[in-house]
């Protein structure tokens, strides 16, 4: 473990995935500040890695649907966070959704607006410092919309977007804008389903590969967890679409 | 589902937990229920008689005390976890068995020996204090002095007292991640018993027999004596070395052997390579990492697929010390006539269990695995006759066959366990197959 004493910012924290990046960035000998919808339950896993690594971890209740609170959360963060990594996510049901517009709608906000609105403002004060990593966890999904999980792809697609133009317009501005997409994992959002084991990635893999990226230097931008997906999703991009309707994919 | 060794098989509906809040709901909604960790023990003692609380996701740490070297778990932690962090940072577990890959509830449930048994205990001697969810879902505190009975039928008791939420128990500062290891070679069980003797003052002792050879060479054995290798031992070392890490799991066994791969002639060679290896090692220290020390089979992942699809059974036994050398070589005659290989041969010194039901007795304890034929139960049963003739018993957490006649032999409290599981009610409410099976 070495002193750098840098933080980072974690929004998801109960998530597997977020409890798999806090962890690689605390045995890396960073603080670490998680934040979830449930304090009771965040302050569980910063017990836990904290009990694991040493490391100093910090939590903050914030529902990534009550947008109403990102001005005054991202206000008291202090000291500004080095690097902040937003893992939220919510699978949600495709056929549900088609149905309630309350569902689609939770799924949209959830994927797209909360993570965009928070990443946004945190995005205005990293660059007014001049430094500092931003990774948003998006999908394969948005890459683009299948029939079987459109409203999530939708989403994810907004958010792949938004970090892409975040990304341009911050070039040069000394702030990284990463967008990473993990494929299939195997966490509780996929638990039951049957997984391909060459696409699937364990969290600690993919909590690897955001480490490496964001503060190895190394890596694109757009970083597939495992290297297999790049043309895997090109190839199903490049479908025509009079194709790709009939494939019900 | 199935215990480690694959036989029995049964069914039980397995129901998964994930939040320690959801525990007490989810505990007085079922009956039949027994709670399973990573699945290691061996036979039946993890199958829910109908519903089985799969408790992996209660993983979290929940506070470690450097003052004193205390830590808080939740009863899903895996031991291996515990060691990746701690290790490190210069602290080891006070008890280990023989895999890492055991949650702390499964280590306290067993009341899991080490090593250093005939020096420090059980697992169960240094839990300080307990959570257990009983029956109904109250959640109670039990420690020497809090619920003292509960405590001591839990540790030990197999999960049929409750479930265990969290435990505290406290680490043992080491200097380094390395074992000094002394090896003994010996000729035959007599000496092997002597030897034991003679280093019960390491801190860890343990015997791998031979269990082929018969006649003059009964009981041939390697005696692997160790110590947590201290600052002066690994002076030489850069620090980084000092607690190196190992990769978990070398390898894992893809598909199941078929039964003919282990018969009399590979399992000969095999221990007659592995003998001499060691042999070569005799007189001197050498430095051993920790992890091969302790877990020389956790580097196979997946070993129990070296039996085959029909599964294994392990039989540990314990004798007092004063017929240990006739009932041992008795039964160690018995296998190695019946020509059923054996890669696992494992003998060492226990002493006192803490526990109602814990196996642990002053004595000597021999651990065999054989592949599961019908020949090897008739086998069993009339060694499991020769162990309890003597005093002994049979360890709960490898059992898939003995019968009640010898675990009621074996385990004279058994009348004071009962009764504890009516008084609090577990009897109706959390039954194992291995409960029902012995009609605990």
């Amino acid at each position: 473990m070495t002193g750098i004493c840098k933080t980072l910012l974690l929004i998801g924290g109960t998530s597997d995935i977020g409890r798999a990046t806090a962890l690689i960035y605390a045995e890396a000998g960073w603080n670490l500040l998680l934040t979830g919808r449930k304090l009771s339950a965040v302050q569980r896993e910063a017990d836990d890695i904290s009990a694991r690594t040493g490391a100093n971890v910090l939590v903050h209740e914030l529902d990534i649907l009550a947008t109403s609170h990102f001005e005054d959360f991202v206000g008291v963060v202090s000291p500004l966070p080095d690097t902040v990594v937003c893992v939220v996510g919510e699978l949600g049901e495709q056929s549900r959704a088609e149905r309630q517009l309350e569902h689609a709608a939770m799924i949209m906000r959830t994927n797209f607006e909360g993570p965009a609105l928070l990443l946004g403002l945190l995005a205005e004060r990293f660059a007014a410092r001049g430094s500092g990593s931003i990774v948003g966890i998006s999908s394969v999904a948005g890459d683009r919309g299948r029939a079987s999980n459109y409203v999530y792809g939708a989403a994810k697609a907004g958010l792949t977007a938004y970090l892409s133009g975040l990304r341009s317009r911050l070039s040069g501005s000394g702030v990284r804008v990463l967008t990473v997409k993990p494929g299939f994992v195997r966490t509780r959002m996929t638990h039951g389903m049957k997984l391909p084991p060459l696409l699937t990635a364990e969290p600690r893999e993919v909590a690897q590969k955001i480490f490496t990226v964001a503060e190895g230097g190394r890596g694109g931008d757009v970083v597939y967890v495992r290297r297999i997906w790049r043309p895997l999703m090109t190839a199903i991009r490049l479908i025509p679409e009079p194709i790709f309707k009939r494939l019900r994919l | 589902m199935e215990g480690w060794g694959r036989y029995p098989h049964h069914e039980s509906e397995a129901i998964d937990c994930r939040l320690p809040e959801a525990l007490a709901g989810t505990v007085a909604a079922c009956v039949g229920l027994i709670g399973r960790g990573n699945g290691r023990s061996y036979g039946d003692a993890a199958i829910g008689e109908y519903s089985t609380l799969m408790c992996r996701g209660l993983s979290r740490i929940r506070s470690f005390d450097p003052t004193n070297a205390t830590l808080t778990v939740e009863g899903g932690v895996m031991l291996s976890d515990i060691l990746r962090s701690f290790v490190p940072r210069g602290y080891f577990p006070p008890v280990v068995p023989g895999t890492k890959f055991v949650t702390v509830g499964g280590m306290i449930a067993s009341d899991v020996h080490g090593k250093n048994h005939h020096r420090d205990g059980g697992f169960g001697d240094h839990v300080s204090e307990l959570k257990l969810v009983v029956a109904g879902g109250e959640i109670l505190t039990c420690s020497r002095t809090r619920n003292p009975e509960l405590f001591f039928a839990t540790v030990g008791g197999m999960g049929m007292t409750g479930i265990i939420a969290e435990a505290t128990f406290r680490l043992r500062p080491i200097e380094s991640g390395w074992i000094a290891q002394k090896t003994i070679v010996t000729k035959n069980l007599g000496e092997a018993l002597k030897a034991l003797q003679q280093t019960e003052d390491a801190t860890y002792s343990v015997a791998w027999i031979d269990c082929l050879l018969q006649g003059a060479s009964l009981g041939r054995s390697l005696i692997f004596a160790g110590e947590h290798a201290s600052l002066d031992e690994v002076g030489g070392m850069p620090e980084a070395d000092r607690f190196a890490a190992k990769n978990e799991g070398r390898f894992s066994l893809p598909f199941d052997l078929p039964q003919w791969v282990l018969n009399k002639t590979s399992v000969a060679a095999f221990n007659e390579l592995y003998f001499r290896a060691g042999a070569r090692k005799a007189a001197k220290t050498s430095l051993v990492h920790w992890d091969k020390y302790f877990f020389p089979l956790d580097g196979i992942l997946e070993w129990n697929r070296l039996y085959g699809r029909r599964g294994f059974l392990q039989h540990q036994c314990v004798v007092p010390a004063e017929d240990a050398l006739a009932v041992l070589s008795g039964i160690l005659e018995r296998f190695a006539r019946s020509g059923k290989g054996s890669f696992l041969a494992v003998l060492k010194k226990l002493g006192r269990g803490s526990g109602l039901l814990s196996f642990p007795a002053p004595g000597y304890t021999l651990a065999l695995d054989l592949p599961v034929t019908q020949e090897v139960f008739r086998l069993l049963d009339e060694i499991d006759e020769q162990v309890v003739k003597a005093g002994g018993r049979l360890y709960l957490a490898k059992d898939a066959r003995q019968s009640r006649h010898t675990f009621e032999a074996g385990y004279p409290r058994l009348a004071a366990f009962k009764e504890l599981r009516k008084i609090t009610g577990a009897d109706r409410h959390f039954n194992s197959r291995l409960a029902k099976r012995l009609g605990i």
